[in-house]
């Protein structure tokens, strides 16, 4: 069915994202008010069709722009769409409306309000593009909202350090996507995702274009081995954080992997490189988020990690896994999201975000609960929507069927839900319980108690993750119903609070006591730990330190500053690329087809033009170049006489007369002889330079001549010279009449020129009769003379 | 085109060439003329065989050499005098400011080429 509200909706977004950015001195506190409107529309709009979309009738919008070049804004609202949008959409209002408490008064609350309006706008787009270039603008606009929300702290090296990084990270997987998207879009002729999907084109390119789009979800999904540039994003203040790099943005590659997954899970590299760089996140993930002491931090490696097992559940792309990826993505987006409000709100209050300083978080009722909740979710504690997630995904691993993929997969998921356990008891641990190690220790009892616009929030999240668990069996319908739009098969997946006792309740039990066990063994190394840089963060580094001094090094080489070897270069690379042509294809010179000479005498004017050119070069003093340089041009006059040119002739001869003039006039004040300025190359290179570029040029002409395809237009304005301008010099006529603008264009060069001329030399007139009055030099003596420096 | 205009042609680039790549500036300049000259001579050789003046009249259409690469070189010929006269009052300007008329080397380009070595700040790792 077609509708334009999502346009509208999108149009919304950017409109507020606009008043926002532009009226940031007057809108002051509105600011985040106003924000809260485009989602709270899309939110309730989303929930009013939302049934027919669930019972499989998509909505569709369209924009043609260039239609023979498959440049269309299209979308698609699927049940899958529906669903990432209510979260962006929901999400999006909780942390606009903790943003009103959380920035306060600051003065860049309104351009972070505006940029957030932009980033949900883009990341809706994001997830209801069905065109595959609409869906890459999107991918980039967040990318790019997201550099700017990170480097909020502009005066911050390390803030746009982080910045720049994400940007060129995802940046540069955005280039890969696109690429990839483009092959797979030439292979099927197929350019919308709905349309690529069921045209599951195979073989030839395919393989190497789901490498590339698999790049690109990799950077912007914080995976392995590109999901350094995430910790450092937490530069951005914790709202951004938790609208971005928890809930929604990050969850983009997710999105394009999960739509494709169904469709292109079995082709060739898929699977594997999902399951090793899914599982090493996993991994990687979870254990630099136990030796971390800043919360913030430690919930981003915690989100690597959490991306990781949601890649690799959406990426199998069996219906079951597809089912739980779903699941999973909606209980970490609530929960996350709720971890983080919260983790700012203690900020907020105390100040700091350490865990070894936190004491009294646990005396704020509400804040205590919205983490408490928050935790168990992660962690996987009944009766949780965590909990019954996690169930589902370790269930449809336990099915198999898929090979060693599935098998690692299951055993990283498994070792990664201790870990999780761990790293979630030893964040609740750190961020409920009192400091006791720590020197100077911050007490909420001593501060201000947040606001309701900083402890409702969270708590909403958080309820709605225990929610969730407790109504596990109509959740788990819906999310079928949702989980049919990817894969129709995928529509038999439930919830279960309780599911009897079976393996998967083993490896959750396991995990619990495992995970515990964990943190208890490791408290103490892990209070002091220090993270080390994690070794894609070194190789990023060095690389971009490679590449900027290399390119410094390069210039270095290439840019002398020699201003004649420059153009040498040029020069030698037209004349390289015109002889090289020539060379290779015999063909394209065709000498033996051309006339020697048109007639004898033309040998002759050709002679003498050739050594009168020549005589240019041999002149030692200025004037004798000159008037050598005039004679060839007298001379070439003759030439154009002879190819049937006479008014050509005519101009020729009088202009060169007047460049004579001008040289003789300048010339007198200039030294008679050259300067005598070293050259920048020995004698014979300069020769064979020149004659190489002139054989070149020659070359292309003899072969150019020889080319005429179409005949010439000039039939035309012979025919129409004199009935339409009333003049029969058919040259004439194309000057001042068919191509009289030209000649306007022509005159106005000239007079500029010339009043340049004229400024110049005046200036240069005013200096001498300064100097001559200063120090009473001779003005006329002053020419002839050789420079000091090179005398 | 005939292969003597060829050789012409050839005779003139390498001459404007050569002249263009030296340091003084007087000589830049009359290379710029010959290779305007060399130019002008491609286009019109290139563009049209000869054959008698295209004015009508004369002679019958089809003996006409074509008019219009002559329209396009006869532009080119007064741009080229306007060029010219402008390098040239610049040189003179240039002499009387510092007394010669060389084209020096860009000096951020050397100081660059002196010491290519950059350290970046990339800031803390987190």
């Amino acid at each position: 069915m077609r509708t334009p509200t999502m346009l509208l909706l999108l149009l919304a977004y950017a409109t507020t994202a606009v008043v926002c950015l532009v009226g940031h001195r007057r809108l002051g506190a509105a600011s985040f008010p106003l924000a809260t409107l485009p989602h709270l529309a899309t939110f309730t709009w989303l929930l009013v069709v939302g049934g027919d979309v669930l019972d499989g009738t998509p909505l569709v919008a369209e924009v043609t722009w260039v239609g023979p070049l498959e440049l269309t804004l299209s979308l698609r609202l699927d049940g899958f769409g529906l669903l990432l949008g209510l979260l962006i959409s929901g999400i999006g209002a909780l942390v606009t409306v903790f943003s009103v408490g959380y920035f306060g008064a600051r003065d860049e609350r309104a351009r972070i309000a505006g940029l957030l309006t932009l980033f949900a706008g883009a990341m809706l787009g994001l997830v209801w593009a069905d065109g595959l270039l609409t869906l890459f603008i999107f991918w980039e606009l967040t990318s790019i909202a997201s550099f700017l929300l990170i480097g909020t702290d502009d005066r911050s090296a390390t803030a746009r350090a982080a910045a720049l990084r994400a940007l060129l990270v995802t940046g540069a997987g955005g280039l890969s996507l696109l690429a990839g998207l483009v092959l797979l879009g030439i292979d099927s002729g197929e350019w919308t995702l709905s349309g690529l999907i069921a045209a599951d084109p195979a073989g030839g390119v395919v393989p190497a274009a789901l490498v590339l789009v698999l790049v690109g979800t990799a950077t912007k999904s914080a995976q392995f081995p590109f999901q350094f540039w995430l910790p450092g994003a937490m530069a951005a203040p914790t709202p951004v954080s938790a609208y971005l790099h928890s809930a929604t943005m990050v969850k983009a590659g997710i999105v394009v992997v999960a739509r494709l997954a169904p469709a292109f899970a079995s082709v060739g590299p898929w699977r594997p490189i999902i399951v090793v760089c899914g599982v090493a996140s996993i991994l990687l993930g979870g254990v630099r988020s136990m030796r971390q002491q800043d919360a913030k931090l430690a919930l981003a490696h915690g989100t690597v990690s959490q991306l990781g097992l949601i890649m690799v559940l959406v990426g199998l792309g069996t219906p079951a896994t597809t089912y739980a990826g779903v699941a999973v993505l909606v209980a970490h987006a609530l929960f996350k999201a709720a971890w983080f409000l919260s983790v700012g709100a203690v900020d907020h209050t105390t100040g700091t975000r350490d865990l070894r300083r936190l004491r009294g978080v646990r005396r704020v009722p509400l804040l205590a609960t919205s983490v408490m909740l928050a935790a168990a979710s992660m962690a996987a504690i009944p009766p949780t929507l965590g909990f019954v997630t996690k169930e589902a995904a370790l269930e449809a691993l336990l099915e198999g069927g898929i090979g060693w993929t599935g098998t690692v997969a299951l055993i990283g998921v498994a070792i990664g839900s201790i870990l999780t356990v761990a790293y979630t008891v030893r964040l609740a641990v750190g961020v409920l319980g009192d400091s006791t190690t720590a020197d100077d220790p911050v007490d909420t009892d001593d501060q201000h108690h947040p606001g309701p616009t900083l402890l409702g929030p969270p708590l909403v999240l958080a309820l709605l993750g225990l929610g969730g668990g407790l109504a596990a069996a109509p959740v788990g319908e819906a999310l079928a119903r949702i989980a049919a739009a990817l894969d129709p098969a995928s529509g038999e997946g439930a919830l279960y609070l309780w599911h009897g006792l079976n393996p998967a309740l083993g490896l959750s039990a396991l995990a619990l006591v495992g995970g515990t066990t964990l943190w208890w063994a490791t408290r103490r190394t892990t209070a002091t730990a220090d993270a080390p840089r994690s070794a894609s963060t070194v190789a990023y580094d060095r690389l971009y330190e490679t590449l900027l001094s290399g390119s410094r090094r390069v210039t270095g080489v290439t840019q002398s500053g020699s201003l004649p070897l420059y153009l040498g270069i040029v020069l030698l690379s037209v004349a390289t690329a015109t002889g090289a042509a020539l060379a290779v294809d015999r063909g394209l010179l065709d000498v033996g087809a051309l006339p020697v000479a048109n007639s004898p005498l033309e040998v002759a004017v050709c002679v003498a033009t050739a050594l009168s050119g020549i005589g240019v070069v041999l002149a030692r003093q200025r004037f004798g170049a000159a008037i050598a340089l005039g004679a060839s041009g007298y001379l070439l006059a003759l030439v154009f006489l002879l190819q049937g040119a006479p008014d050509l002739a005519i101009t020729q001869f009088l202009v060169e007369t007047v460049t004579i003039a001008v040289y003789v006039l300048v010339l007198a004040r200039l030294p008679q002889r050259f300067s005598a300025a070293p050259a920048w190359a020995p004698l014979w290179v300069r020769i064979a330079l020149s004659v190489a570029v002139g054989l070149s040029v020659a070359g292309f002409a003899l072969h150019a001549s020889g080319t005429r395809q179409e005949p010439s237009v000039a039939a035309e304005y012979i025919e129409r010279s004199e009935p339409e301008a009333g003049g029969r010099n058919v040259v004439n006529v194309i000057i001042v009449d068919f191509r009289g603008f030209d000649t306007l264009g022509e005159i106005t060069v000239l007079a500029i020129a010339g009043a340049g001329v004229v400024n110049l030399v005046a200036a240069a007139r005013r200096e001498q009769r300064r100097k001559h009055l200063e120090d009473g030099t001779d003005v006329e003596d002053l020419s002839g003379r050789a420079p000091e420096v090179w005398r | 085109m005939s292969v003597t205009q060829a050789g012409l042609l050839a005779v003139l680039v390498s001459v404007g060439t050569f002249l263009v790549l030296h340091r003084s500036l007087t000589r830049i300049i009359l290379g710029i003329g010959m290779l305007g000259n060399a130019v002008n001579l491609l286009i019109l050789t290139v563009g049209s065989t000869p054959g008698e003046v295209p004015i009508v009249g004369s002679s019958g259409a089809d003996r006409m050499t074509d008019p219009v690469p002559q329209a396009l070189v006869l532009t080119a010929i007064v741009i080229g005098l306007a060029v010219v006269a402008f390098l040239l009052s610049m040189a003179y300007r240039s002499w009387t400011i510092d007394g010669n008329d060389v084209v020096e080397d860009d000096l951020s380009d050397r100081r660059i080429a002196a010491e290519p070595d950059v350290t970046q700040d990339f800031g803390d790792e987190t």
